[in-house]
């Protein structure tokens, strides 16, 4: 059945351009004089403007969270299955507001964008952007839309590193934060692991110092190594067993090939692609490198790198949080090792510490940290029933 | 409500910090909440006890109480309530400690092991109780450390806890003259309001 025919899909929808012509003082000091944001909205927005969930992208994701551009679409949104008419974020009782976060390159200001001060593009110019200056953009497109309150503001991954920055910031603009598979801050570890993405694209022969635009070319091989790096990051050692473990390759008969399942059903003696998780992992490196840009994966990387609310309390991660005024929900996964339950443990004893309301959820599942983004029964009944309590919060608050 | 939950609703303050340890479909924290506006959270390990709980506007966190309370700060909040799974825990004794630093009372209600019914069970029978409270064969029950009345006044005159308020009712919720006069013989659930000495 084509996407926009099932009854819980938002069917098609259309982005829109919203341009500021105000400064946006950036955390690095400097400052972009005007900027643009691309954004979709599903549902309807109330009377009293209570409605309305913000949606956080994460690294690689954009403003396409739900439903079809157009019927020939292949694939909806990145978060369809959990928006949508009946669905966890239920449009029909939220409207929905996603966005590409400045730096991006689905659209909003970044690196692909003209630079409107030398009618250029911006390449490795585009200042780099941290997830403060994000929530303040963001801040400026509620102001635009008429969003006093945000009726939750909802991400996983670094999206979720946002929903903190908002209620530690503007603690008075929203009354729930979902908070999905994040971190109070990035370990060494994650920080390794962007580092080796980031020396994969600058070091590939077509970055040209990030000019590789004007070079008409991309760092096509750094940019695949950084995406094949990343993706080993976001699934589990169980989940790739099990993808790559289905023993049909002829020489691999036990079930129980912890996912050595080979390519062509012989070994080459060489140094060629064997085993089905390398072929995979090129196939996924390869399709990236063509659909996202690497400045922008630079600028991401680091906005993550850099986020720590905890800078502006002497390291204290739960004084900053004092600040907040919603309820929380915290939500973790079993095999996530990039942001593991240990992770979201200490942003959930941190709201304790700091006297805050907080319901937290270590849900058990297989796919790493990529279950943010998979229906996972748990993870999607606990978010709908919390939302759906939520909105009978606000039809209480109106009568 | 089950009966053990309207006694020791009387011992919370309006307003007050509670801590519900095993606080299943989150029922008495909806009723503490809206009848003493209290400010709560429960620490539950069920799935689906869970998802009422949230569902329910309950703050709920999935926690193993087995692995402590060492998350919580000593003196967060006034009351910590432990009812009806004292006898499921790992190490009672250790959990009591850690309800009396993190809150200044607590509540502790469990079935009691020494009630009439139980001691026929074993003395005449032969075999281990399974009660309304005690439902469960010995083979499969969560339940690993049963005591009586008198065992847990004895770990509290150990652990230098002291007793506020120590009732005991029977299955219908009902207090006598003879269950005040004979607590660990003739009641069914034991209910404990007690603090630090």
């Amino acid at each position: 059945m084509p996407e926009e025919l099932k009854t819980d899909s938002v069917g098609i929808v259309s982005p829109k351009c919203i341009h500021f012509d105000e400064d946006l003082a950036l955390r690095s000091g400097k400052t972009l004089s005007g900027f643009d944001l691309m954004i979709e909205t599903y549902g309807e927005l109330n009377q009293d403007r209570s409605n309305a969930i913000l949606i956080c992208h994460a690294l690689s994701g954009d403003h396409h969270a739900a439903g079809l551009h157009s019927e020939s679409d292949a694939k909806p949104g990145w978060w369809d299955h959990c928006i949508g008419p009946g669905k966890a974020i239920d449009t029909k009782l939220f409207f929905v507001v996603a966005l590409n976060n400045l730096g991006g390159c689905a659209g909003s200001s970044g690196p692909t964008s003209l630079n409107p001060e030398t009618g250029k593009i911006y390449g490795p110019d585009f200042p780099v952007v941290t997830v403060r200056d994000w929530v303040k953009s963001q801040v400026m497109l509620s102001d635009r839309l008429g969003i006093e309150h945000w009726a939750a503001v909802v991400g996983g991954s670094l999206g979720g590193m946002q929903v903190l920055r908002w209620a530690i910031s503007y603690p008075e603009r929203l009354r729930h934060a979902v908070c999905i598979a994040a971190a109070p801050k990035l370990s060494a570890q994650n920080i390794a692991f962007n580092e080796v993405a980031r020396h994969s694209i600058i070091n590939d022969p077509n970055f040209h110092d990030g000019h590789y635009l004007e070079a008409n070319t991309y760092p096509k091989l750094g940019l695949m190594l950084a995406r094949m790096v990343g993706h080993i990051t976001y699934l589990s050692d169980s989940a790739m067993r099990e993808k790559f473990g289905r023993a049909d390759s002829g020489i691999e008969s036990s079930t129980a090939n912890f996912g050595r399942d080979l390519r062509s059903g012989k070994l080459s003696f060489g140094f060629n692609v064997d085993f089905q998780v390398e072929s995979y992992l090129h196939y996924q490196g390869e399709r990236f490198s063509e659909n996202f840009d690497a400045n922008t994966y630079l600028l991401m990387t680091k906005a993550l790198d850099y986020f720590d609310p905890s800078v502006d309390f002497d390291g204290d991660f739960s004084g900053a949080l004092q600040q907040a005024t919603c309820k929380f929900l915290v939500i973790s996964f079993s095999t996530d090792w990039r942001f593991p339950p240990e992770r979201s443990r200490e942003i959930v004893n941190d709201l304790l510490k700091a006297g805050k309301e907080v319901s937290y959820l270590e849900v058990e599942a297989d796919q790493g940290h990529d279950a943010f983004l998979l229906p996972i029964p748990r993870y999607i009944n606990a978010l709908k029933a919390y939302l759906k309590r939520a909105h009978t919060e606000i039809v209480e608050r109106a009568t | 409500m089950r009966p053990d939950l309207e006694i020791i609703q009387q011992w919370i303050e309006p307003g007050s910090r509670v801590l519900d340890l095993g606080c299943g479909d989150g029922s008495l924290l909806t009723y503490l909440n809206s009848a003493k506006k209290v400010s709560s959270v429960g620490l539950e390990i069920d799935a689906g006890n869970i998802e009422k709980c949230i569902a329910s506007g309950v703050n709920v966190i999935e926690q193993n109480m087995d692995q402590g309370l060492g998350n919580f700060q000593s003196n967060s909040f006034d009351t910590v309530l432990l009812t009806q799974t004292l006898q499921a825990l790992s190490k009672p004794h250790d959990l009591l400690d850690e309800m009396l630093r993190v809150g200044q009372y607590g509540i502790v209600t469990f079935p009691n092991f020494g009630n009439w019914k139980s001691r026929l069970d074993l003395a005449l029978k032969g075999r281990m109780p399974v009660s309304k409270f005690m439902p469960h064969q010995w083979y499969e029950t969560p339940n690993i450390h049963f005591c009586t009345v008198k065992d847990f006044d004895a770990l509290c005159h150990e652990s230098q806890i002291k007793i506020l308020t120590r009732t005991v009712v029977d299955s219908r919720h009902q207090g006598s003259w003879a269950m005040k006069a004979w607590p660990n013989f003739l009641g069914e659930i034991a209910i404990y309001h007690i603090t630090r000495k």
